[in-house]
């Protein structure tokens, strides 16, 4: 546990997030946890576990949902909040099509990703959360190596970076007028490969896409996808049977899987250790503009 | 392996992008996509190698304008140590910035300009190192290749530094000569310098002691969060969540509740399904005292053979951090640890020049502006004065108003 008389890495990260958590518990009224069902939202309900337990958690688990999963994700999901007893809030980025409030993109590389910061905002008016926790870390991206761990947005869910306050020690400030809310990043100082150390160090079961297996995939854009309905095909699209896994998961639409052989978490930790490219490196939805980040964050995006 | 936290002070001019850049390259820290970015670019030396200083360009209003306006974060690790480094800009209309960014570092790195010396910037930044209570500094003497690696030059900045050290009141400072242009002694030890003999500032990095306050005496505890599940198995169940904020705790401690002055003796520590004897500094643990008595958030859990002070009348140093001036006759709130009370500041008592130390006695206090003033607060606040424990010395103010952060206080002492 502890080297001489300081923290472990892990240690000291995980300690870091649980203060910051239990700061979220006692500072706001109505705090939401943000569930991907991604690595880094699972290991915020991990971290959740032990900022709370034997008590229930002082919030419930929100799911923005595309209706463009990976069935081994929604899958995961259930069988977690089943085994959680929490409370799961579902917002349906269908429905925000159907209110007419988004338009479905067209096209090859049509993508329901952006569509979601509506959903995500309207579910957090719906259901007046005034703090929102998300799995980011600033080792993502530019945008994020420059944002709060208490991160103030306005009520039309901006993030302006000019305008952020000063964050001192460990001393969060989550004073907020009615209307605006607070994104809350526990893991901000965690890298990818602490992520999964910790899952390692900690047992933690992923859902199944991040490790390697066989399956349909097409190229676009340099980038292996998996081949689904959702993704707009055409007869140049050219499905082929391959061997590969995901670090991100998100939107089938985009999110580009590796080619990997790496079937065990040490494995992957091995993987991305030498690993050539970020992880962020794997989104198409990044790739668009190098600001593409910071602007998407101005706009409401987690 | 450890973190070690660490600010980077200086100014683009003085290659602290660069710096960090060199770092982060020969430490072969980046990835092969952000590499591409990097000799993508347009931006190139004027010997056509790659600027690392495009590694911590930020924002897109920061690019635009060719400057760091804001804190960054950078990590990156070595076999030995997980890094994270705050990159503040060096600026003086910056200067909440980097007091932001040194908050949190138990490492400075004061850059230095071999062609420039010791210079007015060289002392702002090393007064709020100071002030904040930074606990190691080294001192990096850049740009040694446009001086043709001269020992004398570097020495003389060395014995300058030394003097300003002692003003300021600085201690563990190490000094290393380097070019972070050409790579000299960032990672690898210079090849330009032989006369020079200490280890490249990586390895400085990766060996130095990181000081923590473990001592039982100064063991703290903000209460964040009380755990009580309410359930029939758990009907009895009262469990004080919290982190360790310094020194260490132990089953069978005796312990006195702040600011109420209730005391008992701790019957358990908690972290989910483990039971640890001890909780030290920077631990989130949930514990369990074998009185029933009332405790909530805001109060503080301490030692009981040796207590923090209890006042509301405070004398502290200030930042201030809002383009909107103090208002003297303004109640505005404080934030420490876990407690949230009202305050007003009742005094002024004078203000520091941070570029020549000087005592000023003005009757206002603006943006970046520094120095001592007394707060009073509605409720008593359960202080150690931050130059002895920065974890229970250091708090905020905000303005009820704007809800915005508007100054940092490092508390000192009561005053009667």
């Amino acid at each position: 546990m502890s080297t001489n008389n300081h923290l472990d890495y892990l240690d000291e990260l995980e300690a870091e997030a649980i203060y910051i958590l239990r700061e979220v518990a006692g500072q706001f009224e109505k705090p939401a946890l943000l569930f991907s069902g991604g690595k880094d939202s699972i290991t915020l309900v991990r971290l959740a576990e032990k900022a709370f337990r034997p008590g229930k958690f002082p919030f419930p688990l929100v799911h923005i949902d595309t209706g463009h999963n990976f069935v081994e994700t929604i899958d995961y999901r259930d069988r977690m909040i089943e085994r959680l007893g929490e409370k799961l809030i579902i917002g349906h980025v269908q429905d925000s099509i159907d209110e007419g409030k988004v338009v479905e993109q067209k096209g090859k590389n049509a993508s329901r990703n952006a569509l979601q910061t509506v959903t995500l905002l309207d579910t957090i008016a719906k259901h007046q959360f005034d703090a929102c926790i998300g799995g980011a870390r600033r080792d993502e991206e530019k945008a994020r190596a420059k944002e709060r761990i208490f991160s103030v947005r306005d009520e039309f869910g901006q993030w302006d970076p000019k305008r952020q306050r000063p964050e001192l020690w460990n001393l969060y400030n989550g004073k907020i007028h009615k209307g605006e809310n607070v994104r809350v990043f526990p893991i901000s100082n965690w890298t990818e490969l602490d992520v999964w150390n910790y899952i390692r160090r900690e047992k933690i079961e992923l859902p199944s896409i991040y490790f390697a297996h066989e399956r349909d995939c097409i190229t676009r854009n340099g980038q292996l996808m998996a081949a689904s309905p959702f993704l707009n095909m055409d007869e140049e699209d050219i499905v082929e049977r391959r061997n590969v896994r995901f670090r991100t998961v998100g939107d089938m639409t985009c999110t580009a899987a590796v080619e990997s052989y790496a079937y065990h978490i040490d494995d992957i930790i091995n993987e991305i250790s030498k690993s050539k490219i970020s992880e962020r490196g794997a989104r198409m939805d990044d790739k668009v503009s190098e600001a593409a980040m910071e602007d998407r964050k101005k706009g409401g995006y987690f | 392996m450890d973190i070690l936290k660490f600010i980077t002070a200086g100014s683009v001019d003085d290659g602290k992008s660069t710096l960090i850049g060199r770092l982060l390259y020969d430490s072969e820290a980046i990835l092969a996509d952000q590499l591409e970015a990097l000799h993508a670019s347009n931006r190139k030396n004027d010997d056509g190698t790659i600027d690392l200083a495009i590694l911590t360009d930020g924002l897109k209003a920061e690019r635009e304008q060719g400057i760091t306006i804001d804190v960054a974060y950078k990590y990156f690790n070595t076999d030995k140590r997980k890094f994270i480094i705050a990159d503040a800009p060096g600026h003086i209309q910056y200067t909440r910035n980097m007091v932001t960014g040194a908050s949190n570092a138990g490492l400075a790195i004061i850059l230095i300009d071999a062609r420039k010396g010791v210079i007015e910037q060289t002392i702002r930044h090393s007064f709020l190192v100071s002030l904040l209570g930074i606990p190691q500094v080294v001192v990096c003497v850049n740009k040694m290749d446009m001086l043709d690696y001269n020992e004398d030059a570097y020495n003389k900045i060395v014995e300058d530094y030394k003097a300003l050290a002692a003003k300021v009141e600085l201690s563990n400072v190490k000094f290393i000569p380097v070019s972070a242009l050409k790579g000299d002694n960032i990672v690898h030890t210079s090849i330009n310098m032989p006369w020079y003999n200490g280890e490249s500032l990586l390895s400085y990095l990766e060996s130095v002691d990181i000081k923590v306050d473990t001592a039982a005496s100064h063991a703290r505890l903000p209460v964040q969060w009380v755990i009580r599940p309410q359930t029939d198995e758990l009907h009895d169940y009262r469990g004080y969540a919290g982190r360790v904020a310094s020194g260490s705790f132990r089953v069978n401690d005796q312990v006195t509740v702040l600011p109420s002055g209730f005391t008992s003796v701790i019957a358990k520590i908690e972290q989910l399904d483990k039971e640890p004897a001890e909780a030290i500094t920077g631990m989130s643990v949930t514990i369990h005292l074998a009185d029933d008595i009332d405790v909530s958030r805001g109060d503080v859990l301490v030692s009981s053979a040796q207590q923090p002070h209890v006042a509301q009348l405070i004398e502290a140093d200030l930042c201030w951090m809002d383009t909107r001036p103090l208002d003297t006759a303004h109640t505005y709130l404080v934030q420490h640890n876990s407690k949230v009370t009202r305050c007003r500041i009742s005094e002024l008592l004078y203000k520091v020049n941070i570029n020549t130390l000087e005592k000023q006695y003005d009757e206002d206090f603006k943006l970046n502006d520094i120095g001592r003033i007394v707060i009073k607060t509605a409720d008593a606040l359960a202080f150690d004065p931050y130059q002895s424990n920065k974890a229970n010395g250091g708090a905020i103010i905000i303005d009820s108003r704007t809800n915005v952060t508007v100054g940092a206080l490092m508390l000192r002492s009561a005053v009667d």
